[in-house]
């Protein structure tokens, strides 16, 4: 891994939830949300991460902001901010970052959050909910943190005036605009975005997709861009990793995990694509049954019970995460002898 | 949820800050504005009353018990043969005070610990939840019968004792909303760009709690006025002469038949009052409400 220009990184994250049971609230199971996960996101670049809803997709992007305490593994950022004189950067554990730190590391590190009803308050003006950061850190005050405020609107594509309404007066595609404009409001270097704009329109969806890009490039932002809609993904992601019940299966740049896909699941999951032309023949991998549970996963590979290409091996021994060539990683027994079909996409 | 443009809206509109905004709404609510009229009126009388009231509330008159209203007792006269409206007038000071100052005690103590047991939950949730179990095993009016037989009888004492039997109510009434509340996206948000867990109860998740608060209040102030008046009838509460309302009620009781106008009056003056709280509570609800706004 070159470590020249990563600004995140994740070693073995995992994040168990107990199950309790009974008066004496027993744990009985836990549920493996996200099981041994290892990624990392380099400076200026968007990192897209698919999967089935339940696969611990936000579970991860939540872990990272630690708004999740993770049950064990670290997320190292390198930030700028908090870099010593001569140093480009300082590595900071944020698993374990105390809670002075943890909060100065807020500002490199901010969420836009899938729904744009529940993610701003009712009773704050939209200048208020802009501008809370900058009040929490101290950053600006008075009209110094109006003007700010302002600039913000404005770098989202928001009127000056909107800021003395309540966010119940927009539309979705404007509220969302408004969490984007909090979230930017620090001046962080890395943002997740959870699913950002699925719970838009559709007509609204590309504008808010534009938006984010032109901000990335303004800003010099880096993306943890959490998704279920591949187009988007392939669209806009530098990498791509693909997650299946809390683990990742494949992570790749975008073309070759289109072009070239290693693991089975991604191979399902990418023929799912309905691709616009009427004369096309595509031949759906329809994966049987559901996805287990993630409190009782299944033996050795966890892909196993619905992957058609499953062998003996599969059923007892759990694939490592390994690199197929490059930055290619898949979890798969065969990921080097599997010819899979690549993506066709409109 | 329907998704408006804002922008039709007048430009005045952008001055006016939340208060002035949530008054204007609460303006246009009718009901409400019956409500604060009644209060209102109420509140007039508890401050006026050695001007406006016909006689003393104290002064008996053993040759006049009983009597039905006339021109110069409008509201007739009690057992002792006592001016009936100057007692209520004077009891609407008494009344007033003891239900305001009860729910004062209830919500100050009870929202802070409601908020930080349902915002921490685990053990600190267990703990509190469990004391707040022993004291709603109680029938409230015998809790508060308790501690004033343990404070001493008397009013102020009668005014702690239904503030405290009202935390519970408001502990759980906060913990819920809290536990539904906290949950949002907004207060993930507020976490996520490193807002103080003060800063996210008292800005984030408590003025969205506010609805239900306001009108537990409001019933509150009725339910205080009613236990205050049980406990005068037992002899803990308001001592005679002093004019209540509850402790008029259960004097003139054993005279119901005879001499109805005894009870009827201040039955009355407590209907309205708690008819004008739960008026205005409502209205308040709609009002702080900017989501409802129309």
């Amino acid at each position: 891994m070159s470590s020249d220009n990563v600004l995140l990184e994740v070693k073995n994250l995992k994040k168990y939830f107990p199950v309790r049971k009974g008066i004496l609230r027993r744990v009985v199971a836990q549920v493996k949300a996200v099981d041994d996960v290892d990624m990392h996101i380099k400076e200026r670049e968007i990192l897209g991460l698919v999967g089935e809803s339940g696969c611990g997709k936000t579970t991860i992007g939540r872990t990272i902001l630690r708004l999740i305490e993770p049950t064990e593994g670290k997320v190292i950022f390198r930030s700028k901010r908090l870099a010593r004189s001569g140093e480009q950067y300082r590595e900071v554990d944020v698993t374990t970052a105390p809670p002075k730190l943890l909060k100065t590391l807020r500002r490199d590190m901010q969420i836009i959050f899938q729904d744009p009803y529940s993610s701003l308050n009712p009773r704050m003006t939209v200048g208020s909910i802009v501008g809370e950061p900058l009040l929490v850190h101290g950053v600006a005050r008075g009209s110094e943190r109006e003007d700010r405020v302002r600039q913000l609107l404005h770098a989202v594509g928001l009127k000056q005036d909107h800021m003395k309404r309540y966010p119940h007066e927009f539309s979705g595609g404007q509220r969302q605009r408004i969490g984007i404009a909090r979230a930017l409001a620090l001046d962080p270097q890395l943002i997740v975005a959870d699913e950002p704009i699925s719970a838009l329109d559709v007509s609204i969806q590309a504008q808010v997709l534009n938006l984010l890009e032109d901000l990335q490039e303004e800003f010099g932002l880096t993306y943890l861009f959490i998704a279920h809609n591949l187009s988007v993904v392939k669209h806009i992601s530098d990498r791509v990793a693909v997650m299946y019940l809390g683990r990742i299966v494949e992570l790749a740049k975008t073309e070759d995990i289109f072009d070239n896909p290693k693991h089975p699941y991604t191979e399902a999951l990418m023929s799912a694509v309905p691709v616009p032309d009427p004369d096309y023949n595509v031949e759906r991998i329809i994966l049987e049954g559901d996805v287990p549970s993630p409190v009782n996963p299944p033996s050795g590979c966890y892909f196993h019970p619905r992957c058609r290409y499953a062998k003996e091996v599969c059923k007892t021994e759990t694939p490592d995460y390994r690199t197929v060539g490059g930055e290619h990683f898949a979890t798969c027994h065969f990921a080097d002898s599997l010819n899979l079909r690549p993506v066709r996409m409109g | 949820m329907a998704v408006d443009r804002p922008v039709a809206k007048p430009k005045e509109s952008e001055q006016i800050s939340q208060f002035q905004e949530a008054l204007r709404r609460l303006n246009r609510n009718r009901m409400a504005l019956v409500g604060l009229g009644i209060i209102s009126l109420f509140v007039l009388c508890a401050a006026l009353a050695p001007w406006i009231a016909p006689h003393d509330p104290t002064t008996t008159s053993l040759r006049h018990t009983l009597e039905g209203p006339s021109l110069q007792n409008p509201l007739g006269r009690d057992e002792l043969g006592r001016d009936n409206l100057s007692r209520i007038l004077y009891g609407a000071r008494i009344s007033l005070s003891i239900g305001l100052i009860s729910v004062a005690i209830g919500t100050l103590v009870g929202i802070p610990i409601g908020a930080i047991s349902g915002y921490y939950g685990g053990k600190t949730d267990l703990l509190v939840q469990r004391l707040i179990d022993i004291m709603l095993a109680f029938p409230g009016i015998l809790l508060a019968i308790v501690i004033v037989s343990t404070l001493g009888v008397g009013l102020p004492n009668v005014m702690i004792a239904v503030g405290i039997v009202s935390i519970p109510i408001y502990v759980r009434l906060v913990r819920g909303s809290v536990l539904s509340i906290k949950e949002q996206e907004y207060v993930s948000a507020a976490r996520a760009l490193g807002s103080s867990d003060r800063r996210i109860i008292f800005r984030h998740i408590l003025p969205n709690c506010l609805g239900p608060i306001i009108v537990q209040s409001t019933l509150q102030i009725a339910t205080a006025i009613l236990w205050a008046a049980g406990l005068g009838f037992l002899g803990l509460g308001a001592q005679p002469p002093t004019p209540e309302w509850g402790t008029m009620l259960s004097r003139g009781r054993v005279y119901l038949r005879v001499a109805p106008h005894v009870t009827t009056f201040p039955g009355l003056a407590i209907v309205l009052s708690v008819l004008g709280f739960n008026l205005l509570g409502d209205g308040l609800r709609d009002a702080l409400d900017p989501r409802l706004k129309r």
